[in-house]
């Protein structure tokens, strides 16, 4: 150890010191300029004795307040078990700025407040002003063991190893380890096994390809009617006017006995009439009923439902992350993080005058995944 | 003024001094901000058509056209004023009945104002006049949008379909693309209700008879007054804004809390 590493205690000069140390937040040293040889250890601040530690007055009012804030708590506490009692639950009362609100969670919040924080006020009030202050230092030592004590613990080691026969008697040693080893696939097989089956092709089908889309499932097309969501009602073409916009699932997803928000995540769509001369692109002129579109309300980001559409701009906005899509331009992402177009759902109208899907979608819904495109 | 000096290095001065700018500033800019021109003519009040128009003439026409048939600003395709015609009085009455119209200026969005400029028979001779141009909504009976006639809970799961993403799980309205919105209709009239869904002013789509029946509009009135009459058992709504108000106030208020205990526990005692 050199002079370096020895600290100093309180006003203590440096053993290379300049003059007497002062408090970290008063005065200003002014160098000169030059860089030292050696930076000397400058030592602690000096110690400031606390109003407290000299004056029994001030002591005493220490304690008061301490004692004090320790009453708060046990007069919460006790206020807690009270009003626990007194105040049924399904009371409400007036608060100002907060409004209506429940009457007995109010108590207890309040209470449980003052009593917890009645202790954590006062012991922390205490320790402050009335436990003792003075900085200390702790000496770092070398946490190495001594050479013996660490031959010991190999000896021992090694000892134990012989008399417990594992040395002699190998087969001990690999049974247990293979005992010890297998035992971790129980472990392993049923986090793996809960995350249900692998998803196959469902990522790629949705209800649009003729019926449930789950894992293993191969619907086959038929054209499907296009419901409102919630009503279950089918839509004739005549009732899209310009500007309103319609809210669609699959017909026969509602009718579903399982796996409704499944097959409603993938499908949801969402159907509005555009004046035909503004819709700009061939494609999806063809893929509408005179001016009447259908597209996917799966964000192509990660997936929310793109809900927001403006009538006026035709601009149709992801509420998660503000992609926004442009329905007159094959809902082509003119702002924000989404990369693809929303895919457009092909319809046309049946006999009667319903719309109905003419073919599926013809690319998968929603975000990007693996396998997508394969 | 040397007591002030002496405590110009306090902790809390550039608080104060933030808070002070930033109220000036607002005082100011309260006091000079244009105010919405109010040049409105008050005409007797009149049923018919004729006096429709000529309140229309005097209040509206700059924006929408001597007809109603609508103005460009010149700039771009941009316009003034769209045209009227097929509107409707349902569109009148919840333009002007909301204050939303006479607009002050051109801007992206029509705010709701409560200052209205009309009184409800000057609003339902403009209605007259615009119904008169051509058919359309017209303003709904009584009866049409009574909320104790409405099934709330079947208006709460329409909501959740056709309204909540613009408007909020509660109503309390959302953010658009470039500074549009979607307003709070929380205390908004039931009347005015049906007649932005059968009209949809701004960028609302249009909700017509066979997209919303108008029991169906009528069950969504039912549900936005009884959410506005529901009581809030677990204390403040932070503005039923969901995560971002309640995430802002956990950041600001708990972590400050921390914060502010952690610097005391830390501090000398003197
Ligand atoms: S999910 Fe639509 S923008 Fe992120």
């Amino acid at each position: 150890m050199n002079e370096q590493d020895t600290p100093t205690h309180g006003s203590e000069v440096g053993p290379t010191g300049h003059g007497t140390a002062v408090r970290l937040d008063q005065g200003h040293i002014i160098g000169d300029g030059g860089i030292p040889e050696r930076f000397s250890n400058p030592g602690l601040p000096v110690h400031v004795p606390r109003a407290a530690d000299l004056d029994e007055d001030a002591a005493r009012r220490a304690e008061k307040q301490v004692t004090t804030l320790f009453g708060i708590s046990i007069l919460g506490t006790l206020l807690f078990i009270v009003l626990y009692f007194l105040i049924d639950v399904e009371e409400t009362i007036y608060v100002p700025g907060i409004g209506v609100t429940s009457a007995s969670n109010l108590a207890l919040g309040v209470t449980l407040a003052l009593a917890l924080l009645g202790i954590g006020f006062g012991a922390i009030h205490w320790a402050k002003t009335l436990m003792p202050d003075h900085e200390m230092v702790e000496e770092r030592h070398p946490l190495r063991a001594t050479d013996e004590s660490r031959d010991r613990v190999v000896h021992e080691m090694r000892e134990g190893g012989n008399s417990s026969q594992l040395t002699r008697r190998p087969f001990l040693k690999y049974t247990l380890g293979g005992a010890l080893g297998l035992f971790a696939v129980p472990l392993v097989l049923q986090v793996a096994g809960s995350l249900g089956p692998m998803p196959q092709k469902s990522l790629s089908l949705t209800f649009w390809h003729g019926g449930p889309s789950g894992p293993g499932q191969e619907p086959e097309f038929r054209p499907l009617r296009l419901m409102r969501d919630p009503e279950n009602t089918p839509v004739r073409a005549d009732e899209v006017t310009v500007g309103s916009v319609y809210h669609i699932l699959p017909e026969g997803l509602l009718d579903l006995e399982e796996g409704v928000l499944e097959e409603k995540a993938k499908a949801a769509v969402l159907l509005v009439r555009l004046q035909e001369d503004e819709i700009q692109s061939e494609k999806q002129l063809d893929w509408g009923y005179q001016g009447i579109v259908a597209y996917s309300k799966i964000c192509t980001h990660v997936g929310c439902p793109v809900g927001l559409y403006e009538q006026v701009t035709h601009h149709l906005l992801c509420p998660c992350h503000q992609s926004t899509f442009d329905v007159t331009r094959d809902c082509e992402v003119i702002f924000g993080p989404a990369k693809r177009s929303l895919p457009q759902l092909k319809i046309t109208v049946d006999d009667e005058g319903y719309l109905v899907s003419e073919q599926p979608f013809a690319e998968a819904v929603g975000p990007s995944y693996w396998e997508r495109g394969q | 003024m040397n007591a002030l000096a002496a405590r110009r290095r306090h902790p809390a001065a550039i608080a104060i001094l933030i808070i002070l700018g930033l109220f000036l500033t607002g005082a100011v800019y309260a006091a000079l901000a244009p105010k919405p021109a109010d040049a409105t003519t008050r005409a007797l009040p009149a049923q018919s058509v004729e006096e429709g128009k000529a309140l229309f003439r005097a209040n509206c026409s700059t924006c929408h056209g001597l007809n109603a048939e609508g103005r460009a600003t010149g700039t771009g395709d941009q316009i003034a004023g769209p045209p009227l015609a097929g509107v409707g009085a349902a569109a009148v009455d919840f333009q002007v009945g909301t204050g939303r119209m006479p607009l002050p200026r051109p801007d992206v969005q029509a705010p709701a104002n409560n200052e209205i400029k009309f009184t409800q028979e000057e609003i339902d001779s403009m209605g007259a006049y615009i119904a008169s141009l051509a058919p359309g909504p017209g303003v709904p009976s009584e009866e049409a949008v009574d909320p104790t006639k409405g099934d709330a809970a079947r208006g709460g799961e329409l909501f959740r379909v056709n309204c909540a993403m613009c408007h909020n799980f509660a109503g309390a309205g959302g953010a658009l693309t470039r500074g549009k919105y979607a307003p709070p209709i929380e205390g908004v009239s039931g009347r005015h209700i049906y007649e932005a869904m059968v009209t949809g002013p701004q960028s609302m789509p249009v909700f017509n008879d066979a997209n919303l029946t108008p029991e169906s509009k009528r069950d969504i009135i039912a549900f936005l007054y009884t959410i506005d009459e529901a009581e809030s058992p677990g204390g403040m709504t932070l503005g039923s804004l969901g995560p971002v108000s309640e995430g802002l106030f956990a950041w600001v208020f708990g972590l400050g809390l921390l914060v502010a205990s952690a610097v005391w526990i830390g501090a000398k005692s003197a």
